[in-house]
């Protein structure tokens, strides 16, 4: 299957697509927002706060949402986090800021914060409102980003309200990465993905798409550019190594993501097995079924407890009638002619061990990878003086620095896979020492 | 069983529960029904000269949420023709001969006009004469209602008028609006008044429309003053019932008003000497229904209280509340945090530093510090702690499987310690805290003997000097 973009497919949500995926959590309307915003107790130095990785003033925002000063609600979310419409719609709040709420010690539902920051933010998009800058002119100091993910978007924001060029290197057609291409579309639509970000494009901020950055162009970049910012992200996804895995219907969990959402595919017919058990397996599983899959079973070797998804995602599949086979290992693919039939599979002991006599047929017509990502080796390893550890490249976590002190980097990059709200806070630390390295640079001339 | 039956300065109800004079009590036909849904008593709407009102009438105050905190209306006296509202109270008195019904009197300040007015509402039958001097708009700008309430000699002389006339009881409604409510209680009591009923509603403009900048209630583009009740008054409301009822020169019954809408309010209007009690917003915004659980509440704590009618427990706080000079300068309380009830707010940590006396400190962890403020983390200090922490989201991929921790256990930083050394037992943090008894107030024995502000000014001639030469 081959993934491209089409930039105007993107701006608007296909009908099929839309109909499909509506709305996880809908948005809410004004009295109730303010009814939960007045449940909000206001705690001091919040634990929301505290346990959000961008440090969202939670409280802050909230209150002002009580008393109807809906653009400072937005412009408090967006000091700290300039992604913070997507992230109300992506982050897992369950284990960040909803998850550390009072209100579970108080006999009561945690506060509603993400639905909140969402409704701050929807009312500061509607109301056609731009990004504040914090430094009126402009600055000596050139810097690129490479990549258009959350981690450069946020340290390119950040350079550019404190007045600094910056030129953001893109390989796809759109900025955003899995922002736009990769989450699930019922939480964030791609079209709500580039709206927030035509608010970066506002404050200046160059980009140029469709320019792959391989070790020759990270070197030009490196001469024409005083500072770096590495956001790739990470690379393509394991395949599935096993006889037959390369069927042309064996497809990656994130390429089908980015197509449905393309609206390159708006059907999925007959049965889906989806390996893995990650958050990207189960966006990929929900997919399907939604796409009307008639069956699609998530296959992972390990058990129940062991599975990477969060419990509210595992939770959210079941309801969406997504089935798990656990203990449970492909073997090989079986294809008649050129139509994939059957997913040969084994189960497995606690040690991961097959257990002989235990082989069966999954009949599918479709399987969708979903194993975790390779890092950008080749590219990340080119980069001079900058070091990797263990396939992630090694930085000073309050700064973003890498051992080449031009060199920056964060988000997937950096620790490995997390949230878009991670890599929005490695991106905004490493925006902000940038320009303070920048400053000081500049300063003595 | 508790009995509720009250005679109220010879006024015969079944339970002191009353509507008070006000759009519930307009007609007859809503009167019938709240009788039916147990009121006691009724003070019909305002009867007088029949008035034109304005629309729209009513305003109100909300809080966090809650509608109608506070209740604001311009709305005047009956705009029913004055014989439809005799009427239908004769109709009333002979189907409900056992409540009350109170006649609501507003006329020009003319004997005759009082005098006439008293007689028609007693021909119709109504048990008592409530004189409406306390109206706050629109009437007292044609020199009745609180154009009355608000100069004594007014009140004594319409008071006496009506008292010329009246074969059933006088109560005089006092208005707020006013520095010393006991001066017009005396008033009224000198004009041979046989009870008091406060408060009337108090001068208000609710607010203002930010969009069109007009106040409200809008009239065409205009608003004016209104009379503000509601929840929000029951405290001046509470005042101004104890000064009444403390006052040797008033001494009359008290039937009170103000912002009363549960049995809990009625019970400290009780508390505090009144006999019967009145009520509007709360039925404004729920219906009559809401006295059911007025009677069922009452009941239930007078039963647990060991009370047997209303007039077991009337007044008996009164002794209670007295000057400053009278209070215990020896009594000494300081907060207990309870560590199992704490959920981690802080609310009282930011309350004692930034609206106390800086004795509540977040140093259970680092270690308690004692001594002078300034060697305590501050608020600002600890909130920058925390945005310098790196956090990130917990992925039991890359974190070994760490479930999220315990929700229901409050992390052993975010429970504050009282500095008992230092607290002075305001109240604050027990008053901010969202969680019931968590954050007790608990005396402290100081060895010392009560002692009295006046006491020790008495004793160690140590008197401040006077603050006006």
């Amino acid at each position: 299957m081959e993934i491209w973009s089409d930039p105007k497919t993107m701006r608007k949500q296909h009908p099929i697509i839309a109909e499909r995926f509506p709305d996880l959590h809908p948005p809410f309307a004004k009295q109730a927002a303010v009814l939960e915003a007045n449940r909000c107790l206001n705690c001091f130095d919040a634990p929301c706060t505290a346990a959000c990785p961008t440090h969202i003033d939670v409280p802050k925002f909230i209150k002002k949402i009580t008393s109807l000063n809906l653009s400072g609600s937005a412009q408090t979310i967006l000091d700290a986090n300039v992604l913070g419409a997507s992230c109300s719609r992506v982050c897992p709040v369950d284990v960040l800021c909803e998850g550390a709420c009072v209100m579970h010690r108080y006999n009561e539902q945690p506060i509603e914060i993400a639905r909140l920051q969402r409704f701050a933010m929807d009312s500061f998009h509607a109301g056609g409102r731009k990004l504040r800058r914090k430094y009126l002119g402009s600055r000596a100091g050139k810097i690129a980003c490479i990549g258009a993910g959350p981690a450069s978007l946020a340290c390119a924001a950040e350079m550019a309200q404190q007045g600094f060029a910056v030129t953001v290197f893109e390989r796809r057609e759109l900025p955003g990465g899995l922002n736009t291409y990769g989450v699930a579309e019922y939480k964030l639509t791609a079209s709500a993905s580039l709206r927030e970000i035509e608010l970066i494009e506002d404050l200046g901020v160059a980009f140029r798409f469709g320019v792959e950055i391989d070790p020759e162009g990270l070197r030009r970049i490196d001469r024409e550019f005083d500072l770096v910012f590495i956001g790739v992200g990470l690379g393509q996804g394991h395949g599935l190594k096993i006889a037959g895995g390369d069927h042309s219907d064996v497809v990656d969990a994130l390429d089908f993501i980015a197509a449905y959402k393309m609206a390159r595919i708006t059907n999925t017919s007959g049965k889906v097995a989806v390996i893995g058990a990650g958050n990207t397996a189960i966006d990929a599983a929900n997919a399907a079924m939604r796409l009307g899959a008639e069956e699609v079973s998530i296959v992972y070797r390990g058990k129940r407890e062991s599975m990477s998804a969060f419990d509210f995602e595992y939770e959210h599949a079941k309801l969406e009638g997504v089935r798990f086979l656990w203990q449970t290992l492909p073997i090989h693919v079986r294809a008649d002619g050129g139509t994939l039939e059957v997913l040969h599979c084994t189960k497995v002991d606690d040690a991961l061990r097959p257990i002989s006599g235990s082989e069966f047929s999954l009949p599918c017509n479709l399987i969708i990878t979903a194993i975790g990502q390779s890092p950008l080796l080749s590219l990340l390893e080119s980069a001079k003086g900058v070091t990797l550890d263990k396939g992630r490249v090694a930085v000073e976590r309050e700064t973003g620095q890498t051992r080449n002190p031009r060199y920056f980097a964060g988000g997937d990059c950096v620790n490995g896979g997390r949230e878009v709200v991670d890599a929005v806070a490695d991106g905004k630390r490493a925006g902000t020492a940038m320009a303070r390295q920048l400053e000081a640079a500049y300063a003595r001339f | 069983m508790p009995d509720f039956e009250v005679k109220f300065a010879g006024i015969a109800s079944p339970n002191p529960f009353w509507l008070a004079s006000a759009p519930p009590t307009n007609c007859g036909e809503q009167v019938m029904r709240a009788f039916d849904a147990g009121w006691g008593g009724a003070v019909w709407k305002t009867i007088g000269e029949q008035v034109t009102n304005t629309a729209s009438r009513y305003s109100s105050i909300d809080w966090q949420g809650q509608r109608m905190m506070g209740f604001n209306n311009i709305e005047l006296i009956s705009d029913r023709p004055l014989n439809i509202n005799l009427r239908e109270i004769a109709e009333i008195k002979k189907r409900y001969p056992k409540n009350a019904v109170i006649a609501s009197l507003m006329v020009e300040s003319k004997r005759e006009a009082w005098h006439k007015i008293v007689s028609q509402a007693e021909d119709a039958g109504v048990d008592g004469l409530e004189l409406n001097f306390g109206c706050p708009h629109g009437m007292s700008e044609r020199g009745m209602g609180s154009a009355v309430g608000q100069v004594p000699e007014y009140t004594e002389m319409i008071t006496g008028w009506v008292k010329e006339k009246a074969r059933t009881p006088v109560i005089v409604k006092l208005t707020p609006n006013i520095s010393d409510i006991r001066v017009i209680a005396r008033a009224a009591k000198r004009g041979g008044a046989d009870a008091v009923s406060a408060i009337n509603t108090i001068n208000s403009i609710t607010g203002i429309d930010l969009d069109t900048l007009t106040p409200r209630p809008n009239v065409d583009g205009k608003s004016t003053h209104g009379g503000y009740c509601g929840p929000a008054v029951k405290p001046i409301a509470l005042n101004m019932v104890q000064q009444v009822a403390s006052d040797t020169g008033s001494s009359l019954p008290i039937s009170g008003i103000g912002g009363i809408a549960t049995w809990r309010d009625a019970a400290e209007f009780f508390l505090l000497g009144c006999g019967t009690v009145q009520v509007c917003t709360v039925v404004m915004h729920y219906g009559y229904r809401i006295v059911e659980d007025m009677i069922e509440g009452l009941e239930g704590w007078m039963l647990e209280k060991g009370f047997s009618t209303i007039e077991d427990f009337r007044g008996m706080t009164l002794p209670r509340v007295t000057e400053w000079k009278h209070l215990n300068l020896n009594y000494k309380i300081v907060a207990r945090i309870d560590e199992s009830k704490c959920i981690g707010c802080d609310l009282c940590y930011i309350a004692c530093w930034d609206g106390a006396h800086q004795c509540i400190h977040r140093d259970r962890v680092t270690g308690p510090v004692d001594g002078p403020v300034e060697l305590h983390a501050t608020p600002a200090s600890i909130e920058a702690v925390t945005r310098a922490t790196i956090a990130v989201t917990p992925i039991p991929k890359l974190d070994g499987n760490a479930r999220n921790g315990a929700k229901n256990v409050t992390p052993l930083e975010r429970i504050p310690r009282v500095d008992e050394t230092e607290c002075v037992g305001c109240n604050l943090c027990s008053l901010v805290c969202p969680v019931d008894e968590c954050i007790a107030m608990v005396e402290v024995p100081t060895g010392l003997a009560q002692e009295t502000w006046e006491e020790r000014t008495r004793t160690k001639e140590c008197a401040a000097p006077p603050l006006h030469g």
